[in-house]
């Protein structure tokens, strides 16, 4: 079976207030250990697509559709083999 | 001509939005499902009310943007229609791209209920054919803060497509008085046709004398004067 792990993260230049509320607790637990922190969403995917090219386009347009928002958000992902 | 509500699983503010429109503005209102296809063609407002679309999973407006009455909202839209989006209306009008820029975490990382000035800045139809510099208006919301990139803002500010902003009691508009970050104290945006009003803050929950506020009904009065 193929699984499919994609990665959201907000863009670079987008402020991320759970990032910060992050980082402040980080501070006060381990002060001096964080600079920035930014948070963003793993889904892990198990496809009934078998092609792994065919997969990858429409996961692709999925990501663009609602898996993430482009204007504050990129993505990322990888297919994999798994044995379920 | 009627107005229409459209009601999804989590949907919170819908019962009000209705109450206002049938029985405080005195239009023929509908629920419309989020599973409908189409939007009635006697309707000629569509308010997407406040709350918690698919319990904001994912993103807040991700899963509602895709469901069937979105792309009826899409269609109608392109037809002129009016449509309304109330908080979580506004962030899925962001979602589905009938409304530039995206609805972010507040920056004062708290969820927000209180009541806030508002600067209209342009008076005109169809959502703002009145008179009066400020409203005063409750917010509820913990993802108010509008983001768009410096050329996307550009663009609204040319085309006049900022109707609210959060200000002062006087009108005046500075960053002491933007209570979630939101870029240029944005509270409301038009797309660039302007038969489509995004708005975080809630006018149904200032348009009855009972409640003690009524300047929200300006904006329902405002455009139902333009659609009847």
């Amino acid at each position: 079976m193929l699984r499919a792990t994609v990665t959201v993260t907000l863009k670079n230049e987008v402020s991320d207030p759970q990032g910060h509320a992050v980082r402040d607790t980080l501070d006060n637990l381990h002060p001096g250990f964080a600079q920035r922190v930014r948070v963003g969403k793993i889904l892990h995917i198990d496809l009934k697509e078998s092609d792994r090219e065919k997969a990858r386009a429409e996961l692709d347009k999925i990501c663009r559709e609602v898996l993430s928002n482009p204007v504050i958000e990129e993505y990322a992902f990888e297919i994999e083999e798994v044995t379920s | 001509m009627k107005a229409g509500v459209v009601v999804f699983p989590g949907s919170n503010c819908d019962q009000d939005c209705f109450h206002v429109l049938r029985n405080v503005a005195k239009v023929e209102t509908e629920y419309l499902w989020h599973r409908d296809a189409t939007i009635p063609s006697d309707v000629g407002l569509v308010c997407l009310p406040g709350g918690f679309t698919y319990g904001d999973y994912l993103r807040v407006g991700a899963m509602a943007h895709v469901s069937p009455i979105v792309r009826a909202v899409k269609e109608f839209a392109a037809r002129g229609g009016f449509v309304i989006g109330v908080c979580n209306g506004f962030q899925i009008l962001t979602e589905s791209g009938l409304l530039p820029g995206a609805l972010m975490h507040n920056d004062c990382l708290k969820f927000l209920c209180k009541t806030v000035p508002l600067k209209v800045e342009r008076h005109a139809a169809p959502w703002t054919d009145f008179e009066g510099e400020v409203l005063r208006v409750p917010i509820a919301h913990g993802q108010g803060n509008y983001y768009i990139d410096p050329d996307g803002l550009e663009r609204l500010q040319d085309n006049g497509q900022i109707l609210f902003r959060y200000s002062d009691p006087d009108g005046d508009v500075s960053k002491e008085t933007n209570p979630n970050g939101s870029v240029d104290n944005i509270a409301g945006i038009t797309n660039e046709k302007g038969n489509v009003l995004g708005m975080m803050p809630h006018p149904e929950r200032c348009s009855e004398s009972e409640l003690g506020n009524t300047d929200g009904l300006r904006i329902w009065e405002s455009v139902l004067g333009h659609c009847r």
